[in-house]
């Protein structure tokens, strides 16, 4: 574990993507992480968001980023159905939880696939090819997809 | 366990060929051990159904094969419970139920038509046989030497701790679920070994079949959130554990809601929530990884470890606060009382009177586990030393489970597969350390025995040369031979120990009681199952029993009438009633009886017979449930001596003596007895002279040993009188002399 970690730390630059990947989907933290960032670094936090975004967009790869797409809208969606909870009430209980816990679900194993096929975490994952990651993850999303189904009546 | 003599010289590729067929010939060997050695009870009396809760199983899954299994799902049971009825499709845990009839139809899609009670009976040894098989799955992720896998699963196949549940006719959820568990484990060793979304997956769908067949599950909701925790807690978090972890979680909590019985309890409850509190930790380490693998700055990684630390109070905080304000539910009494083990004791006497949620003393561990119990910390010992990812379940897994187990004796069956896993781990490398017989030439720099203790230095050659690099550890055969010796007497005690354990004190059905005669035959005591017949042939069809919720579903399933109360205690004031009838005088629970539409009342007595389990030993329980409902009207007080005894002969309370439950238990027994002779052979007094007399109920039926009997419930006096006055009247107690003088009359109503 701590080789790995050692390695990473020597090459900065490229995994800075994964800071922007969640600029769309949580902006909060992000913001929060650049101002504790801006002590040491005597950046503003608006100009360490730009560059990570910068970075992200020159960085990543384009199916990265199509996948990075989809957690965002992900995250828009379970937003929604929460908030919808929140005002309306929660009467049928099975239902708002099947719907949440699916955007929920889907959203974690895509993740998985994005941690997966990305080229980094070749060391992590060496078993598993990106196509194998695919298919698991078509494995998952048909069995999450079931249970909710099955959940919602 | 010789495997590993011959496995050693076969090497090569046609070795490989010969190793996997002997492997595939000792685990079939192995799950016909497990499997032949539970079947004592079969034997020796025949195939039935065991203890009490596996009847109410079995009647359920009669129910499943006769009525399909939509039926099924929403069953209303109106004959348990007798007024409220029970929602079984919603209380019970499906999935031993569909097990069982899965493989009723497959058998006779292939046209091998099985009763249903013989798939029911044999379920049991036939799981244990895949629990054997994922043992040694398990056993074989954790080390690195095959030959420890096998031997998990011989000891796995035959330790009595596990055979304790799961013999021929034990048709409980232990028997399926033991298996479930120790596949979920192995399922979850794989995804985190991998990282791999499709065995976190496989490893949810089996926790979804565990959570349909026990309610056990949520141990495995404690423990693989525990051990991602003590993982991440070392420093440990990695994209494979949040990968596997994440689809667990997911996959698995929607699974487990789609149980009826369970529900949204994993939103709402507090045993449930480390799986989320964990599942939410995970997001954020997850993300703050990724900040950080960005912007190399040692101060930015401690403040992003003070976000973390951060969030994960704030979040412990919110479910404090949620526990306490009432969002989520706070433990159930029976977890709660695994932690607070007085609370079951004070609060809740239901909890506390069966005789499995008692802690466990230290013979029954040496009892259920010989010589794994030994083994079993040197085991631990060993995940310490090399400690990857999954050591560390085994040390959270044996620490959790060893702590439940002394608490409960219940619980020993959830350590029985850890203490197997790591007893093999021990042996195995004992025996490879001693096994190997090439002894390395003396300038020979890798030894490959080096972890062997190095008792004693043995220079091979004599001279300076060896002095300046002297050879340690054990080369000699004499001292190999020795410790291997030792071992394999050892482990052939073991077999001995538990064939002998099975055989005398786990193989016994409840339902039929065997003694020996002088001559060493056997004589059976069948007094249940006579009762019960009789019950079943001689009443109507909807007459209501009532009994204590011991036999409830014993009369469910063999007399197949209503009752009361039975098993599933699911309603304590419903108890207390019939414990207050019980317990109370004919005056009080007559109005009780009646108002239940109580026809019969069935009573187990073994004074005759010192038959130890009975109700009036039982009796101080009913006694203590009622009081915690009625306290005015029953007192445990009054049931003892001023001396503070509880007696049942002369110098009893007339509490004791009025009491329903003496009265039925001690009637007529005098006359079995020359005039002053009664004599109670459990409790070993004599009792009075004078039997006791029934006035609202009359005797039924009494067994052949005066174990079981019944009694009928009088109907309403004709004349509108109190049954005592009227069983005065025929006994011809009216005063010779009627007297004159005029009652203290009311005022007429109407």
């Amino acid at each position: 574990m701590a080789a790995k970690r050692n390695a990473r730390d020597v090459t900065p630059s490229p995994p800075i993507n994964k800071s922007g990947t969640s600029t769309p989907t949580t902006p909060a933290p992000v913001v929060k992480s650049a101002t504790s960032k801006s002590k040491d670094a005597n950046l503003s936090a608006q100009e360490v968001a730009v560059a990570m975004w910068d970075n992200y967009v020159k960085a990543t790869p384009q199916r990265t980023k199509l996948i990075d797409v989809f957690m965002a809208f992900l995250v828009v969606v379970g937003v929604l159905q929460f908030v919808y909870c929140v005002i309306v009430g929660n009467y049928p209980f099975n239902a708002f939880l099947s719907g949440f816990s699916a955007t929920v679900g889907q959203f974690v194993l895509t993740a998985s696939l994005r941690i997966q096929t990305n080229a980094e975490n070749k060391a992590e994952f060496e078993s598993i090819s990106p196509e194998r990651a695919f298919a698991d993850y078509v494995f998952g999303s048909l069995i999450l997809h079931f249970f909710c189904v099955n959940f919602i009546n | 366990m010789t495997v590993a003599t011959e496995n050693s010289y076969l090497t090569g590729a046609k070795g490989r060929n010969t190793r996997g067929l002997l492997r595939l010939v000792i685990l079939c060997t192995i799950a016909a051990a497990a499997v032949s050695s539970r079947l004592f009870s079969v034997i020796r009396f025949e195939s039935i159904i065991h203890e009490f809760d596996p009847w109410f199983n079995f009647r359920a899954t009669k129910y499943l094969v006769a009525n399909g299994f939509y039926d099924f799902w929403d069953w209303f049971d109106d004959r348990t419970w007798h007024p409220l009825g029970r929602v079984t499709g919603g209380t019970l845990y499906p999935g031993l139920m569909v097990t069982s009839g899965a493989i009723y139809h497959a058998l006779k899609a292939l046209t091998l038509p099985v009763d249903i009670r013989n798939i029911c009976v044999l379920l049991a040894p036939g799981f244990s046989g895949l629990t054997a098989f994922a043992t040694y799955l398990f056993t074989n992720e954790m080390s690195s030497t095959p030959s420890a896998g096998l031997l998990a699963a011989i000891f796995m196949g035959i330790a009595p701790g596990y055979i304790s549940r799961s013999v021929a006719g034990s048709y409980d959820n232990e028997a399926i679920a033991i298996f479930l568990l120790v596949f979920t484990f192995y399922l979850w060793i794989k995804a985190i070994k991998l990282g791999s979304a499709f065995w976190g997956a496989l490893c949810a769908l089996f926790y979804g079949y565990m959570v349909s067949a026990w309610g056990g599950y949520v141990f495995i909701t404690n423990l693989i959130p525990l051990h991602v925790f003590v993982l991440v807690c070392m420093g440990r978090f990695s994209s494979r554990v949040y990968v596997s972890y994440c689809t667990w979680y997911a996959l698995g909590t929607l699974a487990s809601m789609q149980i009826p019985f369970v529900g949204f309890l994993p939103i709402r409850s507090s045993e449930h929530m480390s799986a989320l509190g964990v599942f939410g930790l995970l997001q954020l380490i997850g993300f703050v990884e990724f900040v950080r693998a960005g912007v190399p700055s040692k101060q930015f990684q401690t403040l992003l470890r003070g976000f973390v630390v951060l969030v994960f109070s704030v979040a412990l905080g919110g479910l404090v606060l949620l526990t306490v304000s009432g969002v989520i539910a706070p433990w159930t009494g029976r977890f709660y009382s695994l932690w607070d083990t007085g609370y079951a004791k004070i609060h809740i006497p239901i909890i506390a009177s069966v005789s499995e949620h008692q802690p466990t003393a230290w013979p029954a561990f040496f009892f259920d586990l010989n010589l794994l119990i030994w083994l079993f910390p040197a085991g631990v010992y060993l995940c310490f030393l090399k400690l990857t990812d999954e050591q560390v379940f085994v040390v959270v897994y044996s620490i959790l489970a060893s702590y439940f187990s002394g608490v409960m004796v219940r619980l020993m069956l959830t350590l029985t597969p850890i203490v197997c896993v790591t007893a093999a781990m021990v042996l195995s490398t004992i025996l490879e350390t001693y096994l190997s017989m090439k002894s390395p030439k003396s300038d020979a720099e890798s030894v490959a025995t080096e972890a062997a203790a190095s008792k004693k230095n043995v220079p091979t050659k004599g001279g300076l040369r060896s002095m300046r690099n002297p050879l340690v550890g054990i080369y000699t055969v004499v001292s190999k031979s020795t410790v291997v010796g030792a071992m394999t007497l050892y482990l052939l005690v073991f077999v001995l120990h538990c064939t002998w354990v099975t055989s005398n004190a786990y193989s016994s059905p409840s339902v039929v009681l065997a003694s020996k005669l002088p001559d060493g035959s056997q004589h059976i005591i069948d007094d249940y199952r006579e009762a019960y017949q009789w019950l079943r042939q001689n009443t109507k069809e909807d007459a209501k029993i009532m009994s204590w919720w011991d036999y409830g579903y014993q009369i469910g399933g063999m007399a197949d009438r209503p009752t009361l109360v039975d098993n599933n205690t699911w309603n304590n004031t419903h108890i207390a009633t019939v414990g207050k009838a019980m317990s109370s005088s004919e005056e009080v629970s007559y109005p009780i009886m009646r108002q239940h539409e109580v026809d019969y009342v069935l009573v187990v007595f073994g004074g005759l017979l010192g038959y130890s389990g009975d109700d009036i030993n039982k009796f101080l329980w009913m006694v203590r449930i009622a009081e915690g409902i009625w306290p005015d009207e029953v007192k445990e007080r009054d049931f003892f001596t001023p001396r503070g005894e509880y007696k049942i002969d002369h110098e009893a309370t007339d509490t004791m003596k009025n009491s329903l439950m003496y009265k039925m238990s001690y009637y007529n027994y005098n006359g079995l007895f020359p005039p002053g002779q009664a004599q109670d052979r459990v409790r070993g007094a004599k009792l009075p002279d004078v039997g006791p007399v029934l006035n609202s109920i009359e005797e039924a039926y009494t067994s052949e040993n005066w174990i079981i009997r019944i009694y009928k419930v009088k109907d309403l006096d004709n004349v509108g009188r109190e049954h005592g006055a009227a069983a005065s009247f025929e006994r011809g107690n009216k005063k010779k002399k009627a007297a004159k003088k005029r009652g203290p009359k009311v005022l007429r109503v109407e």
